[in-house]
């Protein structure tokens, strides 16, 4: 996994609420493809027109915002399945922070194991950052720092962000969590013995 | 002194932490670790790629219902079965993973057959790669759905890392009309609070509304926690869990029956027990629900009409609104009762017990599924489908006009190929609406299994109430 400290990058409105595991990737695509080329059906009902060619419409397609690595949405994205993929794809955009009011759980969970930082901000900044990058033209870029934990905007505004230091050291070591719990085997067998006496009715 | 935390939640929750990480996270030993042809085969493969092994084999169990056909005459051969389920049979065999194949006792949609075999009982932490793992939370575990790097974390350590949930109560209080099921109680809960209220709450289901219900309901009720935010929902045991769940295939026996039935006791909220929020809820308020757009939350009294998105002060909700009734075809204002459907689909796992075969049975006595509409059962496991032919459900489906399927997940996703025909309605007892969900354009109204079996015979969306008076 890579590690994350910062990016400085354009970042893609994307404002709707409740953009759901579903409409980041259809089931039907989940199934069959491999996680590297997840990415090519991403958004899919978005991004394409009906015949195939790219939507001029969606955001990540229009050259303002090429080479973003930040999207910005509205509340509660990522709800509904708990299909990795949706951040599996998001990453293969070239992907790496989602800057919302708030998070589906499981997707926020998945975002650590995957090198991808959400960025919960108040509703009323994140509208304003939204605002800031479709009035700010071409390649406006955006800035995040994890270890000072900030976003700045183009025009300079800096707001800081909160995360859990747990959270914050994972992704910027690049762990992910079997390579940190592995370390506390010991602990886990000990804690199974005594576990064993006390709930035997678990174990056959 | 903090005050000990004494709720059902916190009592289950604090007999599984192996170490406390700080800034409210826990590594916790995981009772049973359920794994399914998605995002199972995909986890066991990374494993062995890494040379790794599963920590606790005879906790964890293994049963492919999402990508399998519910078809009579299914040959399960195909790329699904080469990509999903025959790596996830393998798997498990190198791994000592108890496996249930299709066809066979034991077999059916994970979060049926684990209550049903006696796997999940009160007390036990429970990790799916399924959000509707809340559903085991109906007999007092403490259940959740994980991602896919969370399975293959729970694989390699038998351990799952989270961190501690809030802890919100909703109380149901009063008797239900006729007509009002479990499913209704929670679909206008969540229409009542929205898709994120639940979202970082572990959700305890209480008061005498709960405790009238039967287990199977309760496995309803909290089945459909996640589509208000929570991972958790979970209803503290009673008399009625310990019949559920004694003398089932993998439950306890014996001495190890009395030592847990002696624990299982003590699992309920202290009188004196706070929450962070408390919900509460009359059912006599409730009325049989339909969904009309797009998220769980866009849900109805069926003899309500359809709200009017400039009516919503919310600029979102308006939106969003707006954009669900054009996607359904729906207009403001007007009723959901007689809306032409072209589907009908009772199953998945908020809705295909035998319980809900039998209550869906029910209603459609002697009457046949209108000619338009392609009507499904789908019994969730082996041993329902079994049970129900035991006692003639299948004939009564059939006679009817329903197609009688295999168990397996089927139409709730469509992971397995069964969709809902392009553009087409369908009133389905599973749980989840979004875009897409059951098929391209497809529109899905989400309903309980009797409310689904009136408007198959009437081949619309009908209050089943005025059938039961018939
Ligand atoms: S029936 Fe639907 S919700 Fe339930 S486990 Fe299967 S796909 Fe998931």
């Amino acid at each position: 996994m890579d590690k994350f400290k910062s990016i400085s990058c354009v970042a893609a409105p994307l404002m709707r609420a409740n953009v759901d595991t579903d409409l980041i990737i259809p089931m039907q695509r989940y199934l069959l493809v491999d996680r590297k080329d997840m990415h090519e059906f991403a958004f899919e009902t978005l991004r394409f027109l009906e015949d195939g060619s790219d939507n001029p419409e969606f955001v990540l397609n229009k050259p303002a915002y090429e080479g973003a690595q930040i999207l910005i949405s509205g509340n509660n994205f990522g709800c509904g399945s708990s299909r990795e993929s949706a951040v599996w794809a998001l990453n293969g955009l070239g992907l790496k922070c989602i800057i919302a009011p708030s998070f589906g759980n499981i997707f926020y969970n998945n975002c650590f194991q995957n090198g991808m930082l959400p960025i919960v901000l108040d509703q009323k900044i994140v509208e304003k950052l939204a605002e800031i990058s479709e009035n700010s033209g071409n390649n406006a870029p955006f800035s995040i720092d994890l270890e000072a934990q900030t976003v700045t905007a183009p025009n300079g505004e800096a707001y800081s962000f909160e995360i859990e230091p747990q959270r914050r050291h994972q992704l910027l070591e690049g762990l992910d969590d079997i390579g940190v719990t592995l370390t506390k085997v010991a602990e886990i067998k000990s804690f199974r013995k005594v576990d064993e006496k006390n709930r035997p009715w678990i174990y056959n | 002194m903090p005050k000990k935390q004494t709720t059902l939640f916190d009592k289950v929750w604090n007999e599984h932490v192996i170490s406390d990480l700080g800034v409210g996270f826990s590594l916790l030993h995981v009772d049973r670790n359920f794994i399914h042809d998605l995002s199972g085969s995909r986890a066991l493969g990374a494993l062995s790629e890494q040379g790794r092994r599963v920590m606790h084999p005879d906790l964890t169990f293994a049963c492919p219902d999402h990508t399998v056909s519910t078809a009579a005459d299914a040959t399960h051969t195909g790329p699904r079965y080469e990509k999903c389920v025959d790596p996830l049979r393998q798997f498990a065999g190198d791994q000592r993973i108890t496996f249930f194949d299709i066809g066979t006792h034991g077999f059916g949609i994970i979060h049926v057959i684990g209550p049903e075999l006696g796997l999940t009982v009160p007390g036990a932490l429970i990790v799916c790669g399924d959000s509707h793992t809340s559903t085991h939370g109906g007999l007092g575990a403490l259940a959740w759905g994980i991602g896919a790097s969370e399975v293959a974390h729970v694989l390699a350590t038998g351990t799952v890392i989270q961190k501690r949930p809030k802890r919100m109560r909703v109380t149901f209080d009063g008797a239900m009309q006729q007509g009002v099921t479990a499913k209704d109680m929670i679909l206008f809960l969540i229409g009542q609070e929205g898709v994120a209220a639940g979202s970082g709450y572990a959700v305890e289901y209480a008061g005498p509304a709960v405790r009238a219900l039967s287990i199977e309901e309760r496995m309803t009720l909290c089945n459909l926690s996640i589509e208000m935010g929570a991972k958790v929902g979970m209803v503290a045991p009673d008399e009625k869990t310990m019949d559920y769940v004694k003398g089932r295939e993998f439950a306890p026996k014996g001495a190890k029956w009395d030592l847990a039935v002696a624990h299982w006791k003590g699992l309920q909220s202290d009188a004196d027990s706070t929450f962070d929020e408390e919900r509460f809820v009359n059912v006599e308020d409730v009325r049989p629900q339909f969904t009309w757009g797009t998220s769980p939350e866009h849900v109805m009294a069926i003899d309500e009409l359809i709200p009017d998105p400039s009516e919503q002060s919310d600029l979102e909700k308006r939106n969003g609104y707006a954009a669900a009734l054009e996607y359904t075809g729906l207009k403001a204002g007007q009723s959901l009762q007689g809306q032409k459907i072209d589907q009908v689909f009772i199953g998945s796992c908020t809705n295909s017990r035998l319980s809900d075969l039998q209550e869906a049975a029910g209603i459609i006595q002697g009457q046949k599924v209108a000619s338009h509409v392609d009507a499904w059962v789908v019994p969730g496991s082996h041993d329902i489908k079994v049970a129900a032919e035991a006692e003639g459900l299948d004939v009564i489906f059939k006679k009817a006009g329903f197609d009688w399927r295999n168990p397996g997940c089927s139409l709730c996703v469509g992971s397995n190929g069964e969709l809902v025909p392009e553009g087409g309605r369908c009133v389905s007892t599973s749980n989840r609406n979004f875009v897409g969900r059951q098929g391209k354009n497809s529109r899905t109204h989400l309903a309980s299994p009797i409310s689904a079996a009136a408007s198959a015979i009437r081949g619309e969306i009908t209050d089943v109430r005025k059938m039961m008076k018939e």
